[in-house]
């Protein structure tokens, strides 16, 4: 299966397009629709994501942008009553295409959720997990891997002396960080954020936050978030959803500066929401 | 809703006086709990102030017939033994167990993981094992007969005229067991399968894991616990049952100790119930007869306490790793 990322083509206009600056698309959705059951949580979605870039996804609780976020990585199929129609492009191949191999999907989208979830095995077996699934094996092949993992999460200097300590004896904030070395470990090219410092304390949100900004160097990365303060510093673009429906997609400035929508503006600056 | 106090109420937190209903509780409670200690030592108590002179290391070691003696030997203190009884209700539990597990784990796991909770098959599958929990262990034992030896046993001789399967045997017994005792071991599987944190799955899915990757290497691995307590409630349950046996494998009396499993063999639990109704002098098999019971009691428990002992340790693993 390939799913190289396109070469960059000419992005169209249209609303919910970001105009320069943004990098190749990555990540183009077309008229997504979402129901569980007979309830609709995404209505006619369409927007685009630049590689290498951060996007927030912003809005009030149940406005459908966790589980837009799902649609990426195919999260959602693992619920039985969830129905999908539209397409999801990422790197030109629609993800939701006959041929697509979910596993290949997952390797290449990758994602940490919001309630840290270390698996309870030692440090070191946590991020090697990914990697022998995807059939690393030699034993300094590994460790070099989990050592630049552990480092690229900003997370190699706290624990490299107990590595196979269980991962469960990790703060709140360092598991979530090990989820995102986890992530890393097996070179996604999208890391998908679900709130990922949501139930984390304010030092260890902003060892999150410079993490983040210095990941999109290398992912592209889409995160989920209740705080507006956080999705102002660290991200490029900005969704605002409500109600199922993307309101408006622009970049993060002038999202936070200058909507074209009221609701939009009412919400960032919390009047409502 | 409690109208709002008045700014002149005081709080007031002398007690109201004696409380009845929690004192009657609190003795009922109790009472109930003595009484169930009291009806176990009184039947420990029985059982080894009956048998205590008979149990010797020679009774739990020898086999029990000298060739003189034949299968009377068994009703005679001086002579009787209970090594092939030791071995036959441990044998079967073993193969039993063997059996139970794997087919309960797999059971509980395609129930949890892979079933629709809301399929009307799955309820079907559900409320099946539940039955099964409640079926009489007499019946499992006439199930056994019919299934086991006579459908597929005889199935496997086809036609021979000395049967070799179509016979009681270890393996039927066990396995008319391992029928009896699945509903525990996967409902004990099941709920330490939905006891996993639903984070856990997602991790592993999310990292491009397979279902059965997802379920054999973080699932299982966590569930084992539980999975072990299924295991040790089986073994507790048909370690001392004689119905399900009775037709299916256990003997009266074996000169021989079991060569494999399609030989029957001589149980501890039936050797019970042969000393109590078969003997010529009941008076003198009395002895016998309950230092045979405090083998059969001794067995089980140390059964159950080798599985206990491997769930501990399984335990203290998994603590070591978290």
């Amino acid at each position: 299966m390939t799913m190289a990322v396109s070469p960059a083509s000419p992005v169209t206009l249209n609303r919910s397009t970001p105009a320069e600056g943004a990098g190749a698309p990555l990540i183009e959705c077309e008229r997504i629709n979402l129901h569980y059951g007979p309830a609709q949580a995404l209505k006619d979605i369409t927007l685009t994501i630049g590689e290498r870039h951060v996007t927030a996804f912003i809005g009030p609780s149940g406005c459908g942008k966790s589980t837009f976020l799902r649609c990426f990585n195919r999260m959602n199929d693992l619920i039985d009553s969830v129905r999908i129609t539209g397409a999801v492009k990422i790197g030109g191949q629609d993800i939701y295409g006959r041929d697509v191999d979910v596993i290949e999907l997952r390797k290449r989208v990758g994602m940490v959720f919001q309630k840290s979830n270390p698996f309870p095995k030692s440090i070191h077996e946590n991020v090697a997990y990914g990697l022998r699934l995807h059939g690393m094996k030699g034993r300094a092949e590994l460790d070099a891997a989990i050592e630049r993992s552990l480092r690229g999460a900003a997370l190699w200097d706290e624990v490299k002396d107990r590595l196979h300590a269980s991962a469960l004896g990790l703060s709140g904030g360092q598991q979530q960080r090990l989820c995102i070395a986890r992530a890393i470990a097996i070179r996604p090219e999208i890391i998908l954020m679900d709130e990922p410092a949501s139930a984390l304390d304010p030092i260890a949100t902003a060892k999150i936050e410079e993490l983040i900004v210095e990941l999109k160097r290398e992912f592209t990365i889409v995160i989920v978030t209740h705080n507006m303060q956080q999705a102002a510093r660290i991200s490029d673009y900005t969704a605002f959803f409500y109600l199922g429906e993307l309101i408006e997609f622009d970049r993060t400035a002038k999202m936070f500066t200058n909507p074209s929508k009221k609701q939009t503006e009412d919400y960032v600056t919390g009047r409502f929401g | 809703m409690t109208p709002a106090p008045s700014p002149t109420a005081r709080l007031d937190f002398r007690p109201r006086g004696f409380d009845f209903a929690s004192f009657a509780f609190t003795g009922v409670t109790g009472l109930a709990t003595v009484f169930i200690l009291a009806v176990l030592a009184v039947i420990l108590a029985t059982v080894v102030w009956h048998g205590w002179g008979t149990f010797s290391w020679r009774f739990l070691t020898t086999g029990m017939t000298t060739a003189a003696g034949g299968a009377n030997d068994m009703f005679n203190a001086g002579e009787a033994g209970v090594l092939p009884m030791i071995i036959g209700t441990a044998l079967r539990v073993l193969v039993m167990t063997i059996v139970v597990v794997p087919v309960g784990v797999i059971t509980a796991v395609y129930l949890t993981e892979y079933a629709q909770s809301t399929a009307w098959t799955t309820r079907i599958i559900r409320g099946a094992v539940n039955n099964l929990a409640g079926v009489p262990s007499i019946v499992f034992g006439l199930f056994g007969l019919g299934f086991f030896i006579s459908f597929i046993g005889r199935g496997l001789d086809g036609g021979a005229p000395e049967p070799h399967w179509g016979k009681p045997a270890i393996l039927w017994a066990s396995l008319t067991l391992a029928v009896m005792t699945l509903p525990l071991v996967i409902v004990a599987t099941e709920e330490s399968l939905r006891a996993i944190a639903p984070g856990l799955r997602e991790a592993s899915l999310a990292l491009g894991a397979t279902k059965l990757e997802t379920i054999w290497k973080i699932v299982l691995p966590e569930a084992l616990p539980g999975i072990l307590t299924g295991g040790i409630l089986a073994v507790g349950r048909a370690g001392g049952e004689v119905a399900p046996i009775l037709f299916t494998g256990a003997a009266y009396y074996m000169r021989d100790l079991p060569h494999s499993l399609t030989d029957q063999f001589m149980d501890l639990g039936y050797h019970v119930f042969i000393l109590s109704t078969q003997s010529p002098d009941i008076e003198k098999t009395r002895p016998i007869l309950f230092a045979t019971v405090l083998a059969l009691l001794l067995l089980t428990l140390s059964l159950n306490l080798v599985a206990v002992l491997v769930r501990a340790r399984v335990r203290r693993r998994m603590r070591a790793n978290q």
